[in-house]
């Protein structure tokens, strides 16, 4: 019985990071049809901003609020990702709309830049970068009006970026030479986030021992999950999603802004990458590679649970958790210890966690023959189904 | 009269229709000779990644299939071949030096094959053209496509390299095997008359693949790989079966991706499961997209030109790379989405010469001299009258 409450434990607990992690991305992928390479690094974002958090008020004016940083890291996360994503929903994938696979080499371009910028940032590298977006928006004031009239005003266009670009650089070379702003913020390494100390210890039940940052880290999954079915179930602008995730043209048609929804679910599910950012700090260090750790099992989430409803992900999410942790921990022969020879042996084989993971991914493959769409696919007619 | 013995038959002519071919030879001959052995080698290297790249411009540029899966198909030929390097370099009755540090005492069981050079030779592409075909079949056959193709082919990815991974007393795990200290008729895999030559082979099938490919996609079979791309309900509703097609494509494209492994194993030296890494494998795609997909020359030229100017890039600038490498996805999915030869072949560098002011001289219609659809249709139909032509004069058609 201890045997079975602990492994449910704790595939709640894999589980629950999971769907936070997945969360995110379920939403943007049923509305958009977008794959977003790059929610890894909004992770990573998060990870970081709850970093920044914990040291601004370890010391400082504000030290009284130190025990709590992690619930004042949580809405900051929350807005550190959705900017960005909302940045690279402006930039980038609106020029893709339609073109899902393009999109996806795109938002992998975005996560090798966030992940080298965090590995590089300095306060150098960062005025620099400053400028050169400064310049770049401000060219087509800073350059003779006429110029643009010309039949060269395209290249003039890339031309500015460029030169912006170079500036830029250049001062933050410059800018390097100074010891104290060529100083990287976070460097390649990891880095550590301290639970506070509400969060160090355990609770027992009934033999089972749970650890309370995973406790907090289910409950913060319950919140959020909630939070976001109210979103989309009650509030108009969920409403809207809703309706543009099941029919584009139409709800264009019945007036609602696609563009904006479009902005706004790329903001929330960008945002939702980062508060799983904030519960992954909880769990070890962190680095620049944190959202690689993470994406495909996000993604194995999403295609498993099917697009367009909620439920698909949290069942998806508990399922590939609780599962990974049976296999990956060899509890089954806890379980039962009589077991045939032969599956003992296999059982044996793919009990570590790397091996788990394979075991679950040929048996969703295995499971995607014969439902294709996903455990909850979204009913309907459409042209290619 | 033919039209090859037609423009054959003046030497100037002759050189015009060939002088990319006799420059490629030229260099393939030459530059062994000049270029230091660590260069060459990378070259080669680089050389034997266009085979990849090939495979992926097939399944990505004409059918439309992104796979972020390739690397499992590069691994398992390079696998192939050095399972049977380490084998080759031993006494009768010795073990890999590896299975002694994991206690194992038998050779396992499918190492043995390996023992065979003949075999090897096969495996190289068979095994990943059935892994490829397996997979590509159980995945098509429910329509799994899209980006849901992806994701698939990079969770296949990650279980191989997983698997891989944590099998240390199969195949050394993490470790990888080295193949460049073994032995090959008689001299060592990695001394440099030896690289030499494996770069001569590598070209030669960088050319072979390229001709594999250019064969492939120019006859009804590549129209039906475009058809797949461009609208396959449509397909399937005219009465094809696209499945087939993409599976057939899919496995072709699995052992090129096992040829080149094997070619970039033997010349790098080692093979490890960092061949499966997830950002390999998408990089494999970058290489395509910026030479030119539905190119196949731009594949090619995409993977050699890149790595080059990665290892170049690393080796001065090392954390400017993965920003300049992110910037090139960027670029050239919102820029340039049919890569730097597609670009040039629909005349983009005349597009920048009229913004500059010198238009090119143009005949009656300088709009339809312009417009680069109607010229990019004005070569088809040329390139087919040919091939049509000398098709049914001369078996093979024009290279």
């Amino acid at each position: 019985m201890t045997v079975l409450l602990d492994t449910l434990f704790n595939g709640l607990a894999i589980g629950s990071v999971l769907m936070l992690a997945a969360l995110g991305l379920a939403v943007v992928f049923g509305l958009m049809g977008v794959i977003n390479m790059a929610h890894g690094e909004l992770m990573m974002l998060g990870a970081y901003t709850t970093f920044v958090v914990q040291n601004l008020l370890k010391n400082g004016p504000l030290e009284g609020l130190f025990p709590a940083y992690i619930l004042v890291s949580i809405p900051l996360a929350f807005l550190v990702s959705g900017l960005a994503g909302l940045l690279l929903e402006k930039t980038v994938i609106r020029r893709l709309y339609g073109r899902p696979l393009e999109t996806l080499l795109a938002t992998w371009g975005v996560s090798l830049i966030l992940q080298q910028f965090v590995r590089s940032v300095s306060s150098a590298f960062f005025i620099g970068l400053l400028a050169a977006v400064v310049l770049g928006l401000l060219a087509p004031r800073l350059l003779p009006a006429a110029w643009w009239r010309q039949r060269w005003s395209p290249l003039l266009g890339v031309g500015s970026w460029v030169g912006a670009g170079a500036i830029g650089i250049g001062l933050a070379s410059a800018l390097g030479n100074e010891r104290s702003l060529d100083q990287p913020w976070f460097s390649a390494r990891n880095i550590d986030v301290t639970a506070p100390e509400w969060l160090r210890g355990s609770i027992d039940v009934a033999g089972v021992t749970m650890p309370t940052a995973r406790l907090f880290i289910i409950a913060l999954t319950v919140v959020a999950l909630v939070a976001v079915h109210w979103f989309l179930q009650k509030s108009v602008w969920g409403i809207r999603i809703r309706a543009v995730t099941q029919n584009r043209p139409m709800s264009s048609c019945l007036g609602i802004p696609t563009e904006k929804v479009d902005a706004l679910t790329f903001l929330v599910g960008s945002g939702l990458a980062g508060v799983a950012g904030v519960a992954v700090t909880l769990l070890g260090s962190v680095g620049p590679n944190l959202g690689g750790n993470y994406i495909v099992d996000c993604f194995m989430v999403v295609v498993l649970g099917g697009v367009g409803k909620l439920l698909g992900t949290v069942v998806a999410a508990l399922g590939i958790g609780v599962l990974s942790y049976i296999l990956g921990s060899g509890s089954l022969l806890l379980l039962w210890p009589q077991m045939p020879a032969g599956l003992n042996e296999t059982i044996t084989f793919f009990a570590t966690t790397s091996m788990a993971k394979v075991l679950v991914f040929i048996l969703i493959v295995v499971f995607l023959q014969f439902r294709p769409a996903g455990l909850f696919p979204q009913k309907g007619r459409m042209v290619e189904a | 009269m033919t039209i090859t013995s037609n423009t054959a038959a003046t030497p100037a002519a002759f050189l015009r229709r060939w002088w990319p071919w006799i420059a490629i030879i030229a260099a393939a001959l030459i530059l062994p000779f000049i270029l230091p052995p660590f260069r060459l080698n990378l070259l080669g290297r680089f050389l034997s990644l266009g085979i990849v790249a090939l495979g992926i411009d097939l399944i990505w540029g004409y059918t439309g299939l992104l796979s972020l899966g390739q690397g499992i198909f590069f691994a398992l030929g390079g696998y192939a071949i050095a399972m049977y390097l380490q084998l080759d370099s031993l006494e009768p009755g010795q073990l890999p030096e590896f299975f002694s540090l994991y206690g194992v005492k038998a050779l396992p069981l499918f190492w043995q094959p390996f023992n065979s050079a003949w075999f090897t030779l096969v495996a190289i592409w068979v095994i990943p053209a059935l892994v490829a075909g397996l997979l590509g079949y159980l995945v098509f056959r429910n329509r799994i496509k899209g980006v849901y193709f992806s994701i698939l082919t990079q969770a296949a990815l990650l279980v191989f390299f997983n698997f891989f991974n944590g099998q240390q007393k199969l195949i050394n795990g993490t470790n990888g095997l080295k193949t460049d200290t073994a032995s090959f008729f008689g001299q060592m895999v990695g001394s440099d008359a030896m690289q030499r030559n494996l770069f001569w082979i590598t070209v030669l099938l960088v050319i072979a693949a390229w001709y594999l490919c250019r064969w492939l996609t120019s006859g009804r079979f590549g129209d039906a790989l475009i058809a797949v791309r461009d609208d396959e309900p449509r397909l399937r509703f005219t009465g094809y079966n696209p499945t087939a097609f993409k599976t057939v494509v899919f496995t072709i494209a699995g052992a090129l991706a096992g040829i080149s492994g094997a070619l970039y194993t033997v010349q790098s030296g080692i093979v490890s499961p960092q061949f499966m890494a997830v950002p390999f494998s998408i990089e494999m795609v970058i290489w395509v997209a910026v030479g030119g997909r539905g190119t196949l020359i731009g594949a090619v030229l995409g993977a050699v030109l890149i790595n080059y100017a990665k290892s170049l890039i690393s080796e001065q600038l090392p954390e400017t790379w993965l920003f300049i490498q992110g910037g090139l996805f960027l670029l050239v999915v919102t820029a340039l989405p049919d890569g730097v030869v597609g670009w040039w072949r629909q005349g983009g560098p005349g597009r920048i010469l009229a913004m500059l002011g010198s238009s090119p001289a143009t005949a009656t219609y300088p709009g339809l001299d312009q417009d680069p659809e109607a010229q990019a249709e004005k070569r088809a139909i040329e390139s087919r009258a040919q091939a049509l032509e000398s098709g049914a004069s001369q078996p093979g058609g024009e290279p």
